[in-house]
């Protein structure tokens, strides 16, 4: 009694599991999944293996599977016995029958134990298409050599009854001369090299595509990393440095702000290209020269004209925001530009001190020649609205045809 | 007195908002994410929430989308860093009765609490340039004629601000009392959070950086 236990407990210890039958997605006995769960393969490898064995090899692998149904205990299951999956019974019948048949019609199945060959390279061919099923194998991701290694066993298994099959083939050519049997054992070898080849061309396509991702992603960060640098701690070290003229500070932060801004939340423009990144355009840089916080609103876009009525525009505007950002002492300059059907409209504003537009001498070119007589030597206009205390608004508009 | 929660995962802005805002309002609270924002502003019940666009857990639409969806009457400003039409319209189309940029002045913002805790809407002016822009691009037919487009008043409005307009100064502009100046904002609010026209997000979109 006390022999037996310990028998029982050391079999109870040993790393290898026993083969049972599951009751569960069984087809017939559920031997062919146990065996599957024992080998790590796939049951349907297993049950086309038998199916082929018995076929091929004269009722083998009926006989085979007979036996192991009687020697391989059940396994435990709890509840009703679950239903057996007759379609797929009758899926696989049927292709036992369909080689049958074939076998039949091309005489292969009277080759008897010359067949056994063929029957090898089939089930080698089959255990390699059974790893190269991507379908099948959602974590096989990182690349069919790694899955190669991985079940590096199988890979050879596979191999050695493919090669086997290719044997069996070059026999077949000697003894039979029949052309169809060495044209099948062809096939078979063909398709055994292509199951064992796919896998690899697969992984290698894959490994190239995620290849060129990380690429990609390597190269955004190497511009965000260029961004950061270049800028941001270009501008926070000048800060450090001129941190006693809290005016310089204000407008290195402001160009900094500007720039980033740009960057995250406007698409690239070309700034000779458009009215509305030319406007900005000025307005960052005339912002940079008088330190000045300019707020630019922009609504519609307009390509700039050749005849060159919105760059005369453009220069009135630039004249008027750097009269407000020299003249005007306000703290901030609104710009609002908008371009609707065929016209172009831009405002200037500050909240300055204004002046008396009468009282403007004569030879003050600023606003006379560069932003009114310029406006209407195209054919625009401009209109100045201000008065003491109240602020200046530039009004500049010019109608362009679209092209 | 308006009681105004601060929702910023930043502390050093909360800080800095808390000091620049005026005495006529009083900070009833600080949340830093979208779980302590919720559960702040069920706790405090306070006149204004000012909410900030980008934060860990979903950002401000999220915590618009929790707090409004439960039936809250709990007024919102948003406030950002960020100038993406698609951020600005997000949180308006999520229900904020108005969107300021961070760089705001304290009595500028002290003034747009004091606008959203009465009722009214708060544009700035690049909201107004973007609801202009959003409007004006419409070539589909619209669903409903009332609420996809603006009327002239409307626009007029909304240009004075996109030009730097205060409320004060549009009013005075075009002889009309700043309450009417209210109104028409609070409308076309009401306009850019109800109309359906999918031209609206497809316009943000189209705008944001690709």
């Amino acid at each position: 009694m006390a022999d037996q236990k310990t028998l029982a407990e050391q079999s109870g210890d040993r790393p290898y599991r026993r083969m049972m039958r599951p009751q569960e997605g069984r087809l017939l006995g559920g031997v062919a999944q146990g065996l599957a769960t024992q080998l790590k393969l796939d049951p349907v490898v297993i049950r086309l293996m038998f199916v082929l064995l018995t076929v091929v090899v004269q009722g083998a692998g009926a006989v085979a599977y007979a036996v192991l149904w009687m020697v391989t205990p059940r396994q435990p299951y709890e509840g009703p016995p679950p239903q057996r999956d007759w379609s797929q019974l009758a899926a696989f019948s049927a292709i036992g029958m369909a080689l049958f048949a074939f076998g039949w019609l091309t005489g292969a199945s009277q080759g008897g134990i010359g067949m056994l060959p063929f029957a090898m390279g089939g089930i080698g061919a089959l255990i390699l298409w059974q790893q190269a099923d991507p379908e099948r194998r959602k974590t096989w991701v990182s690349g069919a050599s790694l899955s190669m290694r991985k079940n590096r066993v199988r890979t050879l298994l596979g191999i050695v009854l493919v090669v086997i099959g290719g044997a069996g083939f070059l026999a077949a050519e000697g003894e039979l001369p029949q052309i169809r049997d060495s044209l099948m054992f062809t096939v078979v070898v063909v398709g055994g090299l292509a199951v064992i080849a796919a896998p690899w061309l697969a992984g290698l396509w894959k490994e190239l595509q995620l290849e060129r991702r990380e690429r990609i992603r390597q190269e955004e960060r190497a511009e965000v990393a260029a961004m950061v640098h270049d800028s941001v701690l270009h501008t926070l070290t000048l800060i450090q440095r001129v941190a006693h003229d809290p005016r310089e500070v204000s407008r290195l932060a402001r160009s900094q702000e500007r720039e980033l801004r740009n960057w995250l939340y406007q698409p690239a423009q070309d700034a000779d290209a458009t009215l509305a990144a030319a406007v900005r355009r000025i307005a960052a840089e005339e912002e940079d020269a008088h330190g000045v916080p300019i707020e630019v609103v922009c609504v519609g876009d307009i390509d700039l004209d050749p005849a060159g009525k919105l760059g005369a525009t453009l220069k009135a505007s630039r004249q008027a925001m750097v009269n407000a950002a020299k003249y005007s002492e306000s703290p901030s300059i609104s710009v609002y530009a908008e371009v609707e059907g065929e016209e172009v409209t831009i405002f200037v504003k500050d909240r300055g001190k204004g002046f008396d537009l009468e009282a403007v001498p004569l030879d003050r070119m600023g606003i006379r020649e560069s932003i009114i007589g310029r406006m209407e030597r195209h054919g625009g206009a401009a209109r100045i609205r201000t008065e003491p205390g109240e602020g200046t608004e530039v009004m500049l508009t010019m109608k362009v045809e679209k092209a | 007195m308006t009681r105004v929660l601060i929702v910023d995962d930043h502390r050093l802005f909360r800080s800095g908002v808390r000091a620049e805002l005026g005495d006529s309002i009083e900070v009833v609270g600080e949340a830093e994410d979208v779980e302590t924002a919720v559960r702040a502003i069920a706790e405090h019940q306070p006149d204004v929430v000012l909410l900030d666009v980008h934060m860990p857990g979903g950002g401000g639409q999220e915590v618009l989308r929790r707090v409004l969806g439960s039936g809250s009457q709990v007024r919102f400003l948003a406030l950002s860093v960020s100038d993406a039409a698609e951020d600005v319209i997000g949180v308006i189309r999520g229900g904020a009765r108005g969107y300021v940029t961070k760089n705001i002045s304290g009595k500028e913002l002290t003034d747009a609490i004091r606008r959203v805790a009465e009722g009214d809407a708060v544009f700035s002016p690049r909201l107004a340039g973007f609801v202009l822009d959003a409007f004006a691009s419409s070539e589909a037919p619209s669903i409903d004629p009332e609420l996809d487009s603006l009327t002239q008043r409307e626009r007029e409005v909304l240009r004075l601000i996109a030009r730097g307009y205060a409320y004060k100064e549009i009013a005075k502009e075009l002889f009309i009392s700043v309450k009417t100046v209210e109104t028409h904002v609070s409308s076309v609010l009401r306009k850019l959070q109800l109309s359906n026209r999918h031209e609206l997000s497809r316009w943000a979109t189209a705008r944001r950086l690709v």
